[in-house]
Formats: structure tokens, C-alpha cells, sequence
């Protein structure tokens, strides 16, 4: 889960982190009521999980509480890359000498994680790779032993930070590494780190992704989801524990397995080519058990979305054999009428592997109109593709 | 022959006793592996039994393997019990662990990683958040359907699995060596690399079916690998060609990060390196067919 800026600079704060007094606002008038508490100049600054918010003109500077609730207005509702600004942060203004750049992060490759530190921050540090390799410390950390006081030196002069900062940036350093840690974060990155007139070394920017599966250690997580951008289906898939993502085309998905569900929907995307460019309409993994109660639960977040215009239900038989997921199938439609659900878009619906000739022989058996069996993934989705467009 | 699992592997099971690990062990033993015992320090000392089979229990995996000889364990404890599971068994220095468990945090992941590494590796991790591996008609460690396909002489490496079910199905007249499940998790203790190592060496795989997903860039590495080192043919397919960047795509290291991670830079590092990728899993088969006919 990305964190937006204001979260990342609250988490900060909590961990002892020098970063500048400010607050986030929803409205104009709440961001004068912050304005106002402030003294001197405020930044306003767009709050948006992408970057290049500043040449987007998402983040403007005010001389006072007027100004701030003007640029608020300005910035509030903008779209940034397909974001829209729901919040702006505003904060301290403070006289910038000098920008770096400093980062953990999970390292894939290495199986371990990653310091990156650079005296030229402000920018995207890509570009900076690119452009001055050498101003760029790549440092490894050991997982078991972490960032103290002599790794955070090493890493000060990896880095090259002058010599009247390198305290202050070892400093925070240990501080980084202790928030990273406790938050179960696979990435904290601070852009710019920046040398203020009087001499200090603060966080200006705070971007933060923690690790969803470490949620059972954190209940204080939960409140960090931004609710306004989570779509509707997926907050109703996540309620009854489905693993579900909302796309944008018209033909329906439920498999089980996550591999093989993101193969079906390239399989739907290419057959959709040939049939005016329908698309999948989300993925959605109902696991390998495949009950009829899953399989019901699934139908029914797929089928509320009113773009679907048919489903493909790809299931492979491994360890739930296909006779039991036929039957969930047609138990999962007779549960949505109970429901007073009335299932109108067609089903394809593959079933290989375990079993797959009694499933099958389960589907024709109870000759539902709706459901139509295709017995490869390629011909289904095919099919599938071809009653979407039908129905547009 | 197979890699890493034969028909030899004395195998036990850490969390034998939950609902996940007893339906597996029972179907390990149906399926004709060597099940040795299980791991529950407060059912110490207790039996139970499996369709006649009789499993003791022991406090620990030092215990086990003492006791039984056990060279492999699977791994079926909840996320918050993994990392001290996985740490125990890395201790006990038992050959291959295999890790089964989805939804363990990614440092605790890499933090028994890295304890691995200080004690020189003698335990190979499979996993986190993977099936398994089964090597048909001897043994299977994990919650790999044991009856899609006899013995035959394809490897395959997936991150996936349920693909890694799908391309057994379909090539289930040629049959398969060894079957790795590595999972899909952004850090994970046995790669791509490592299994096509083992297959090029392995005298009974004459070719090599692999299975990438996006996110990370270990297909590209694996992919590097071949060029240098892998000359038996390898089959290759990557699913997520339309995932959306930014969203995961239900396995925790299935997301495209920017630029990073997409199956289009991954098919074609793949391809560069002389593998045939199919554009859909029946694809890959047909591949794999031609390759092997």
C-alpha cells in the first residue's frame, strides 16, 4: 500500500524524524484554518500517489491564510495524471541550500534491501542514475542486522554528504531504517532531503509503501486506506475476502489461482482484438478451494458491475475436482435468485483438469440458458469476447 | 531421477497437525510420498494417524530429523508462525524446506533469507506462498495435484500455481521430471535460476518449461542465465501482458512499478536469449510439444 505524503510525513514525525509543522486539508477553508497556525509562507501541495505533481502544477506557494485557501481552491479537484486531488497538504516553507536524496528499499534481486543515497536530490534519482552514476551510494543491508550509527556513517560517506551534515544525515539514517523496520515498509524514500539555512537536515517529502501482508502486525494500517479511491466493487470483494481489481472492459473474470487468472485476461484481451477491443472487466481469484459459496460471492461482485456484459468463469481442477465446481456453479446461481438476484449476462465457463468430464457433463445436465460450456481457454475466451461485444 | 525430490525424500510436515497441513500430509502420503512425521512442540510425543498410516509428532525439526532421518519438511504454519518455522528448520540444517504459506511479510521473508545466507545456505528454501514441488511417480512435497501427469522428462519452474497445474495437464502424455512451484512472492529463497541449474545438470529433464508472471525482473535474469549457461531447450511463458501498472495482481509480487516489471520487457529478454515464449499457456504446449517431438 502507497501512502500519500502527509501519512508518510505523520509516520515521520511519530518516528523522531525532522520534518516541518503543517497539516492536510480537504476544503479551502480548512486549508486557511492551517494557514493560519503557520507563521510566515505556506506550500500547498497537491496530494496524489504519482509524480511530477509540481510540473503538474499541483504544488504553490502562499505569502499568507488568504493566499492558501486560493491556491487550495486552484489545486483541490485538479488531475493529476488521472489523479484527481481529493486533500492538500500544506506545511512550513523552509530556505532550502541544498537538496539530496535518500531511500531504503526491498531489493528483489538480492533477496535483501537497499540504501540509496545521493547528493543530488530534488529530482527523479533515475534521472540522476542516468546523468551522474557517480553521485548515486547503492548500499546493501544486511536484513538481520540492519542501520546502526557505524552503517549510517558508511552510508554518509558512500553517499559523499558534506562533512557538516554528515551527523545529522547519519542521524536520520538510523531513524529511517527504525521506521522502515517497525512500519513494515518495503520502501521509504525522502526526495529531497534538504539542508535549510540554518544549518539543519530535514524530510521535505515523504514517500512510503508498506507491506499489505504485514497488516496482521499493524492494525493502525487499516486507517491509512484511502477510501475515496478504493472502487466500490473492490471495498465489496475485500468484505468477503475476495481478490478482486476492478478494470475498465466489459467481459467478467473469475478463476482460481492469481497466475492463472492474469493469464486469462491477456487470453480475453486477444480475442477481444477481433471483436470490436473488449476487454476483461477485472481479475478475480477465487482460490483454489472454489466452494459454492466463493464461486457465489464472485458471480455476484462480478455481475453488479454494470459494464460486464458477459463472464468467464476459467477454472482448472487441481485440487477441488471439476464435478465440485460445477456444482458450484449452478449452486452459486440458484443462491444469487434466493437472493432476488436476477442473472441476466451470459457465463462461458471452462473447466479442465480434475474431473473435468463429470463437471462438464454436470453443466449440460442442468441445461441453466445462461451458462455455455467451452471446454480450451482459448475458445472460451473467444466466446466469452464474442457475447461481450454481442451485448455492448 | 528428479531434482532436489526423489523417490528417497523423507519428508515431514511443520503444522501436521492444523487443517491445511493434515489435508495435505494425507494427500503427500496418497500421492506415494515418504511422510515421515510432523513438527508440533505441545503435540510432542503424541501419533496421528492417516488412513492407517501412523505419523509420530515431535517438539522440533532437530527432534525429526534425528529420530526419522527426514531431509525435507513442508511448511504449513500460519504467516505469523512462518519466519520461526522456517528459522528452526534452516537450524536443524535439513536439506530443502518448502514453504507453502501465503501472506508472510516480506522481512520476515528476507530476514530468514539472510539467516540462511550466514549459515552457509544449507538448507534450500522453496517459497513462500508456493505449491510446492513434486517430481511425478515418486514424491510430492507441497499441495501439487500428485494425478495430472505420469513421469516423464520435462522440468518446469513457475512462479504460478495453477498455470504450473495447466501445463502439467496439457503435456500430460509427455510427462515431467520435476515440477517446481516457486511462488509469487517479492522475495523468495529458491529462483528461476536455481531450478534451470538443476535441470540443465539434471541427466533424466531434457527440456525446460518456465513460467514468469510480471513484477521484479527475475525472468530477465533467468533469462541472462540461459544465454551462458542452459543448453537444453526452454519454453517459456509470462502472464499479466494486460495487468495494469500499480495494482497487484493477487500474488504480493505481481505488480508493475513504473517501467519495472512489465511481461512485455520479460518476453522479450526471453526471446533474446534464444526461448521460444507462447503468447497463451496452449501456445506454450504446442511449443513444448514441437520442441520434444
Amino acid at each position: 500500500m502507497d501512502l500519500f505524503e502527509y501519512q508518510g510525513r505523520d509516520l515521520f514525525e511519530r518516528h523522531g524524524l525532522p520534518v516541518l509543522g503543517g497539516g492536510v486539508a480537504e476544503t479551502p477553508q480548512e486549508a486557511r484554518a492551517i494557514a493560519e497556525r503557520v507563521v510566515g509562507r505556506v506550500v500547498v501541495k497537491a496530494q496524489v500517489k504519482v509524480g511530477g505533481r509540481g510540473k503538474a502544477g499541483g504544488v504553490k506557494l502562499a505569502a499568507d491564510a488568504d493566499e492558501a485557501e486560493a491556491r487550495a481552491t486552484d489545486i483541490l479537484g485538479m488531475d493529476i495524471k488521472g489523479h484527481t486531488v481529493h486533500k492538500v497538504m500544506l506545511a512550513e516553507t523552509a530556505d532550502i541550500v541544498e537538496e539530496y536524496y535518500f531511500s531504503y528499499l526491498l531489493d528483489r534481486a538480492n533477496r535483501t534491501y537497499l540504501c540509496i543515497a545521493s547528493v543530488a536530490g530534488g529530482m527523479e534519482i533515475e534521472q540522476v542514475a542516468e546523468e551522474q552514476p557517480d553521485k548515486v551510494a547503492k548500499i546493501a543491508i544486511d536484513a538481520n542486522v540492519g542501520v546502526d550509527r557505524a552503517k549510517a556513517h558508511e552510508i554518509a560517506a558512500a553517499g559523499q554528504f558534506p562533512a557538516e551534515v554528515a551527523d545529522q544525515v547519519a542521524d536520520i539514517a538510523v531513524k529511517l531504517w527504525q521506521t522502515f523496520i517497525a512500519e513494515d515498509a518495503t520502501l521509504v524514500e525522502v526526495n529531497p532531503l534538504a539542508k535549510v539555512g540554518d544549518g539543519r537536515v530535514l524530510c521535505l517529502d515523504a514517500k512510503v509503501t508498506l507491506d499489505e501482508n504485514a497488516g496482521f502486525r499493524h492494525p493502525d494500517h487499516e486507517a491509512l486506506v484511502d477510501q475515496s479511491a478504493v472502487d466500490p466493487l473492490e471495498q465489496a470483494a475485500k468484505a468477503k475476502d475476495l481478490n478482486y481489481v476492478k478494470l475498465d472492459g466489459e467481459v467478467g473474470i473469475i478463476g482460481n489461482g492469481a497466475g492463472l487468472v492474469m493469464s486469462t485476461l491477456d487470453v480475453v484481451a486477444y480475442a477481444g482484438e477481433g471483436h470490436g477491443g473488449v476487454k476483461p472487466a477485472n481479475f478475480l481469484d477465487i482460490g483454489g478451494g472454489a466452494s459454492a459459496a466463493v464461486m457465489a460471492n464472485g458471480l455476484e461482485i462480478v455481475l453488479s458491475d454494470p459494464s460486464v456484459k458477459s463472464v468467464f468463469v476459467n477454472v482448472f481442477g487441481g485440487i477441488t475436482a471439476c464435478d465440485e465446481v460445477a456444482n458450484g456453479i449452478i449452486q452459486a446461481l440458484a443462491l444469487l435468485e434466493q437472493r432476488g438476484e436476477a442473472v441476466t449476462k451470459p457465463l462461458v465457463v471452462r473447466l479442465d483438469g480434475n474431473n473435468a468430464e463429470a463437471g462438464r457433463a454436470i453443466l449440460d445436465e442442468a441445461k441453466n440458458p445462461l451458462v455455455e460450456r467451452v471446454d480450451t481457454m482459448d475458445g472460451a475466451a473467444e466466446r466469452a469476447a464474442e457475447l461481450a461485444a454481442a451485448g455492448k | 531421477m528428479a531434482i532436489w525430490l526423489t523417490k528417497d525424500s523423507k519428508v515431514i510436515v511443520q503444522g501436521m497437525t492444523g487443517s491445511e497441513g493434515s489435508k495435505h500430509t494425507r494427500r503427500m502420503l496418497a500421492a506415494g510420498t515418504n511422510v515421515v512425521g510432523g513438527v508440533n512442540p505441545r503435540k510432542a510425543g503424541t501419533t496421528v494417524d492417516f488412513d492407517g498410516t501412523e505419523l509420530p509428532v515431535f517438539a522440533g525439526v532437530a527432534d525429526a530429523i534425528k529420530e526419522t532421518g527426514a531431509d525435507v519438511t513442508v511448511i504449513f504454519v500460519p504467516p505469523q508462525f512462518t519466519k520461526a518455522a522456517v528459522l528452526e528448520a534452516i537450524d536443524a540444517e535439513i536439506p530443502l524446506a518448502v514453504v507453502i504459506t501465503e501472506g508472510v511479510p516480506v522481512q520476515d521473508s528476507a530476514a530468514f533469507w539472510a539467516h540462511n545466507v550466514v549459515k552457509g545456505e544449507r538448507t534450500r528454501i522453496i517459497g513462500p506462498n508456493c505449491p510446492g514441488i513434486a517430481s511425478p511417480g515418486a514424491s510430492n512435497a507441497g499441495i501439487i495435484p500428485a494425478d495430472i501427469t505420469p513421469a516423464g522428462r520435462i522440468g518446469l519452474v513457475s512462479k504460478s500455481g495453477t498455470l504450473t497445474y495447466q501445463l502439467m495437464y496439457e503435456l500430460r502424455d509427455i510427462g515431467f521430471s520435476t515440477c517446481v512451484g516457486i511462488g509469487g512472492d517479492p522475495v523468495i529463497g529458491t529462483t528461476h535460476i536455481d531450478a534451470l541449474r538443476a535441470f540443465q545438470d539434471d541427466p533424466d529433464t531434457d527440456a525446460i518449461v518456465m513460467i514468469g508472471e510480471i513484477g521484479g525482473d527475475a525472468e530477465e535474469r533467468a533469462a541472462e542465465f540461459i544465454k551462458a549457461h542452459v543448453t537444453k531447450p526452454v519454453v517459456g511463458y509470462i502472464a499479466g501482458f494486460t495487468a495494469p501498472p500499480g495494482k497487484t495482481m493477487g500474488h504480493a509480487g505481481a505488480i508493475i512499478s513504473g517501467s519495472a516489471g512489465t511481461a512485455d520487457a520479460k518476453k522479450e529478454a526471453l526471446e533474446a536469449a534464444g526461448v521460444k515464449v507462447g503468447k497463451t499457456p496452449s501456445e506454450t504446449a504446442r511449443l513444448m510439444r514441437e520442441v520434444m517431438s
